[in-house]
């Protein structure tokens, strides 16, 4: 890629104290993101949203977050003060977790919520708050945004709370999207529509979108580049449509354990994991 | 002979205006033997109907028949030897404070048999998990342990027919691989019957011979496993979900 990347990363660590000491939950992991959208896949545990949570400075303590370099268009993200970092979080990288039952406050209107968003980072009156709502309301494909502005949280399906969410962190039009399984909890339906809604934003808006995913389908046929993770590692980095001929043995045997329409067999493949793929140096992510 | 049938089976809760029906005159058939899917989104009635099955809901109307005796409103220790069912959750549907000895002795205390030391063992090398697994609780057990043992208990009174609530959809795709596997091959030793649920089209095709496709509590379509693998469907909504199985299509939003 000739232009500058979004976000810059290099030997990125989330580190939680054990009593049996310290455990890394991501091991030294260095990538770059563009204008492009970038998938994480793995299994659970392999620290695919503590990557994305350590971007946004979203570990607790006693969690630590360390890099050699983790920028965000030139601005060294980890020497902010927590204060300046709040302007960064929702305004220049959003976040839209799996389950939008817990990410929306119960008790407020959703009309109030995302207003409430746009005023804190933009300092904009009432009436424009109230009509970009609307805007990105109606740019997710909500039919009625003003009966929905009244509305709260529990009156939404889920695949409307999902595209509400997005809505929400689109609100501040960030330059960077980080969406954390987002459409795990969705049926199938209701999926497509949010992975083409968050596919137009990203193209419309020349937006960096990393989409975190234990789905390889679904990353290979939605995302242009991916890396995959094993054991707070990258183990492999390559282009979402040539994923299926990945060469690592763990990528490979994902791969493999999925059941497929188009290739019925008696038994499917099981995982052999080698203790030598949690030694192995990370792959660099970085272009 | 047919080993379950279901006639006209309507499920539905609440009263008058509150009344929601949840399955619809779903009318099919399981054959002795075979593995029987269910498809559909959240709230379309395909786990309704498993637990009509098992006598957890309140309401119900039609028919339903295991092997040559027609259900009523209870059901006896006899229906539950040979019927058994496996949940969704397995961190859900074992009691924490339980060890794996106390969950598998209970079930076959309760069903009456008396060398209970040997079944567990048994039930244990059945589902892949060795005797050091026996005094452990759920907590010290991975989520695909958990779920074996999950299949151990309901394997327990040594029933004919499973029905597995989407047995896998809380695992990694690599553990689901190895219960999967676990599910065939037991299936193939005692000749067992399978009725399972699954949003994951993928998953039915490789564990059933055919699938019933639900939606809003109808059955909208039956599939052979042949014609899912063909991709040939009459629904607008089973073909839908026949094209998402194989990852994100941008241009399938339109014709949904």
């Amino acid at each position: 890629m000739s232009e500058k990347p979004l976000l810059d990363i290099e030997d990125l660590t989330v580190t939680f104290p054990t009593r049996q000491g310290d455990f890394q939950a991501v091991r030294g992991i260095s990538f770059t993101l563009g204008r492009e959208r970038l998938g994480i896949v793995g299994e659970s545990g392999s620290g695919k949203s503590m990557t994305g949570r350590a971007i946004l400075r979203l570990i607790r303590p006693p969690g630590r977050v360390e890099a050699g370099k983790l920028e965000l268009e030139g601005t060294d993200l980890l020497k902010l003060s927590e204060r300046e970092m709040q302007k960064i979080r929702g305004q220049r990288i959003s976040m839209v977790m799996q389950d939008p039952k817990f990410s929306l406050n119960p008790v407020m209107r959703i009309g109030d919520q995302i207003m409430e968003i746009y005023r804190f980072h933009t300092g904009a009156g009432k009436r424009a708050a109230y009509e970009k709502a609307i805007e990105m309301l109606e740019a997710v494909s909500i039919r009625d945004p003003e009966r929905v502005m009244r509305a709260y949280p529990h009156e939404m399906s889920g695949g409307m709370g999902q595209r509400i969410m997005i809505a929400m962190m689109m609100v501040t039009e960030p330059d960077i999207l980080i969406a954390d399984e987002p459409t795990s909890a969705l049926d199938v339906s209701v999926q497509t529509q949010v992975l083409s809604i968050m596919d137009r934003l990203v193209r419309e808006r020349g937006m960096g979108l990393i989409f975190i995913s234990h789905d390889l389908n679904l990353v290979a046929s939605f995302c242009d580049r991916v890396l995959i993770m094993y054991a707070g590692k990258i183990v492999e980095v390559c282009d979402a449509d040539r994923l299926h001929e990945a060469r690592h043995p763990y990528t490979r045997g994902l791969l493999g354990s999925l059941p497929r329409l188009d290739e019925p067999r008696h038994h499917l493949e099981v995982l052999k994991r080698d203790p030598a793929w949690l030694d192995a140096p990370s792959v660099s992510g970085r272009q | 002979m047919s080993r379950l049938a279901f006639r006209d089976l309507c499920v539905w809760f609440g009263e008058g205006e509150d009344r929601v029906d949840a399955v619809k005159n779903a009318t099919f058939e399981v054959p002795s033997g075979a593995s029987f899917g269910l498809v559909g989104e959240s709230g379309s009635g395909k786990s309704t109907i498993l637990r009509a099955l098992m006598g957890l809901v309140p309401n119900w109307s039609g028919e339903m028949v295991v092997g040559e005796r027609k259900l009523g409103e209870k059901r006896d220790r006899a229906f539950y030897k040979e019927v058994q069912m496996v949940f969704q959750d397995p961190y859900a549907s074992l009691h924490p404070r339980h060890s794996v000895d106390q969950v598998l002795s209970e079930v076959l205390k309760l069903h009456g048999f008396s060398d209970i030391d040997r079944r567990v063992n048994a039930l244990l090398a059945d589902v892949g998990l060795g005797p050091s697994y026996r005094f452990r609780y759920p907590h010290q057990l991975s989520g695909g342990q958990r779920q074996r043992v999950a299949i151990a208990r309901a394997l327990a009174p040594e029933p004919s027919v499973l029905l597995l609530d989407e047995p896998t959809s809380a695992l990694d795709v690599s553990v689901q691989a190895e219960v999967l596997n676990l599910l065939t091959d037991l299936r193939e030793e005692h000749g067992l019957t399978y009725l399972m649920v699954s949003h994951d089209l993928a998953v039915i095709a490789h564990m059933c011979e055919a699938t019933a496709v639900m939606q809003n509590g109808e059955i909208v379509e039956m599939l052979s496993v042949e014609e899912m693998r063909a991709m040939r469907a009459e629904h607008p909504y089973t073909r839908h979900l026949l094209e998402s199985a194989s990852g994100y299509n941008p241009n399938a939003e339109q014709r949904a």
